[in-house]
């Protein structure tokens, strides 16, 4: 075997991979990753550029008092944290749902071929 | 009142010498006993892929929590409040581009190195090169900035202040890591970064409680506490002690944010983890589990950092030596004596150990199997075993490479280096990791174009910039060079600029070359989303 093989089993060859890119499940499994991960990926991006333009150029909002010492900035700060364990949260059960299925599908059949 | 601002008064450096040599041997006993199966390249850069989801994301955080982010952080806290907050959140938003878009994709095509994705659908010896190039500046950054910091670790923990002493350290914390790297390969690695993560995690919850219940467990009176500790009072809740001076330091800070959050998805020594792991899935359960422990661990350099404000104080932190990095042992001092500081100190060596380790056995499989078996052998050395022989060879060059580097660097201030290998990775390995992963028309030339684009770019950028030259040696944090003046970038990070420069020269070198092979692409897009053909775990 030579280090630029990819694949321990004999691979499939280049016809069963276009075969497969092109197949209905495939082009299912892949626009559901995508219509979820871009996103999500775009929203969580906007949304922590906001916290650090805020937290830049937004001093005093950012030092609005909201109960005792905590203020606003730390608020979203923290937010930022929940946000962050929420979108994981929302990923992970989208996947388990969604994605991981199909994609198990999808590899049996390319698997099995090969044997 | 205890003068504090001594560092080592109240500091027993035989208990931390102690504790640390306890650390080192139990670990140095794991990874004896990982290395019974170390033979093939398999084994000895991915752990036989046969670590679980969990362990491995215990492993990350292992490896991602390095000293700049325990005791850096926590100083930032105290002296600059809100800003060193900052830091953490970027670090830890980073981790949903690798959680969303590169994980397990990555897992699935990849076999031991970030050159294996990128040289999937390319021609493989110039990408491959490239990739190993900028695998290994990202790489040695970093670890110059954790050697460097462990000689101010050092003087501040055990009491060795002059620099012959601090040396003869540094070179024994080199040593034992080569040792890890070379007997335990990825196996022992991961083990050690997993004992270092657990103390450390836990470490920072005790004090964390110990913190907060002086406070009553009222996170208001624990800010308070900082406000009446700091002479700038009230600011140190709010954003702008550090960067909000001027507009350029305002520009600088979102430089720094962009840097932190794209930087971490194309750090190699992150990325090689999701290797060692049998499945994307479980590649997926290591960042769920990264993310939780990481999340956490920020929240507690919050408390503590705050904690670190009000029961230390700012002047005793500045005059201490080690400045800002010498916050969190203190108030490990201040909470639990001299035990509570040894054990804290033990920690901050073995993370130190932990990270380079990761770092070392990163750089060295690059170089093997990306250089090495791909580039100069062109994939067909006739013995497999030549490879990991070379991955060896060149482990302990690096660890000598980093003992002599952190030895020079010692009370330099090599500080921004982390943030450099951060806007470094982003800029040279994050768009070409993207292009590679999604974009269908991207070939060779595009690859080439980013990844050498991004690092030259972001290079030039902080040579020229005031973190080498420019600021005087009085200001809060002086140049790397002080004297002269050749500074023309007005910004400490480069991100900014680089990192959309990058995007872009890979999109204009992909388009300006006619080069394009699709069904490449469409091999690796199924691998990438199904799994199949993908390395499986290796059983002994």
């Amino acid at each position: 075997m030579s280090t630029t093989d990819h694949a321990q089993a004999p691979p499939p060859d280049q016809a069963d991979w276009d075969e497969v890119h092109g197949s209905a499940e495939f082009v299912e499994l892949r626009a559901r990753l995508r219509r979820f991960v871009f996103p999500m990926a775009a929203l969580f991006l906007v949304w922590y550029l906001v916290y650090v333009l805020l937290a830049d150029y937004a001093h005093e909002f950012m030092a609005t008092k909201l109960i005792g010492n905590v203020n606003v900035g730390l608020v979203l700060g923290l937010l930022q944290f929940a946000s962050t364990f929420l979108i994981t949260w929302l990923y992970v059960r989208y996947a388990g749902r969604k994605l991981d299925p199909l994609a198990e599908r999808v590899r049996e059949s390319i698997e099995g071929d090969a044997k | 009142m205890r003068n504090l601002a001594a560092g080592v008064t109240g500091n027993n450096p035989g208990l931390n010498i102690g504790i640390f040599a306890a650390f080192v041997l139990i670990t140095l006993i794991v990874v004896f006993r990982a290395s019974r199966n170390n033979r093939t390249a398999a084994d000895y850069y991915a752990a036989g892929r046969a670590f679980t989801g969990p362990q491995n994301g215990i492993a990350i955080s292992g490896d991602y929590l390095s000293a700049a982010s325990f005791l850096g952080i926590a100083g930032a806290i105290a002296l600059n409040g809100y800003d060193g907050f900052l830091y953490s959140i970027g670090f830890l938003v980073a981790w949903l581009v690798a959680l969303l878009l590169v994980a397990e994709l990555l897992r699935n095509t990849g076999k031991y190195t970030m050159g294996d994705v990128l040289a999937f659908r390319m021609r493989q010896r110039p990408v491959r090169a490239a990739a190993a190039t900028s695998t290994l500046v990202v790489t040695f950054f970093y670890l110059l900035a954790q050697m460097a910091g462990a000689g101010g670790l050092v003087a501040l923990l055990l009491g060795v202040t002059n620099k012959a002493g601090q040396a003869a350290v540094i070179a024994v914390v080199g040593v034992i890591m080569i040792v890890y790297v070379l007997i335990g390969g990825m196996k022992g690695t991961t083990w050690v970064q997993i004992i270092k993560a657990a103390l450390l995690i836990v470490g920072a919850f005790a004090m964390t409680l110990w913190v907060l219940g002086r406070y009553g467990f009222n996170l208001s009176d624990l800010l308070g506490g900082a406000v009446d500790a700091h002479p700038k009072g009230g600011s140190v809740l709010n954003p702008g002690l550090q960067y909000g001076a001027t507009g350029t330091s305002k520009l600088d800070f979102l430089s720094l944010g962009l840097a932190l959050v794209l930087g971490t998805a194309g750090l190699p020594h992150v990325l090689m983890r999701f290797y060692t792991v049998p499945t994307a899935k479980e590649a997926r359960r290591s960042v769920v589990w990264a993310i939780g422990l990481i999340g956490v661990f920020y929240l507690f350099t919050l408390v503590l950092g705050y904690g670190a404000g009000a029961i230390v104080g700012p002047d005793a932190i500045k005059n201490a030596p080690g400045k800002a990095n010498s916050a969190a042992p203190l108030l490990a001092q201040a909470l639990g004596g001299p035990v509570l500081l040894g054990i804290i100190a033990a920690i901050a060596f073995a993370t130190i150990l932990a990270v380079v380790a990761g770092l070392t056995i990163t750089a060295s499989a690059s170089f093997a199997h990306d250089i090495y078996a791909n580039v100069i052998k062109k994939g067909e050395a006739s013995d497999k075993n030549a490879e990991v022989r070379v991955a060896r060879i060149t482990a302990v060059v690096i660890g000598i490479v980093a003992i002599v580097g952190g030895i020079v660097a010692n009370g330099q201030n090599v500080a921004f280096l982390v943030a450099l290998a951060f806007a470094v990775a982003a800029s040279a390995n994050l768009p070409t990791i993207l292009y590679t992963l999604f974009w269908k028309r991207f070939n060779t030339a595009g690859a080439l174009w980013s990844t050498y684009g991004g690092l030259a770019v972001s290079i030039v950028l902080i040579v020229f910039s005031p973190a080498v030259s420019g600021k005087p040696s009085t200001a809060a944090t002086p140049s790397m060079i002080t004297g002269v003046d050749f500074h023309w970038f007005p910004l400490e990070n480069p991100g900014l600029v680089s990192i959309p420069v990058a995007f872009i020269l890979g999109w204009l070198g992909t388009i300006l070359s006619k080069d394009r092979d699709q069904s490449k692409f469409a091999e690796m897009e199924v691998r990438a989303l199904t799994g199949a053909g993908a390395e499986k775990a290796i059983s002994h």
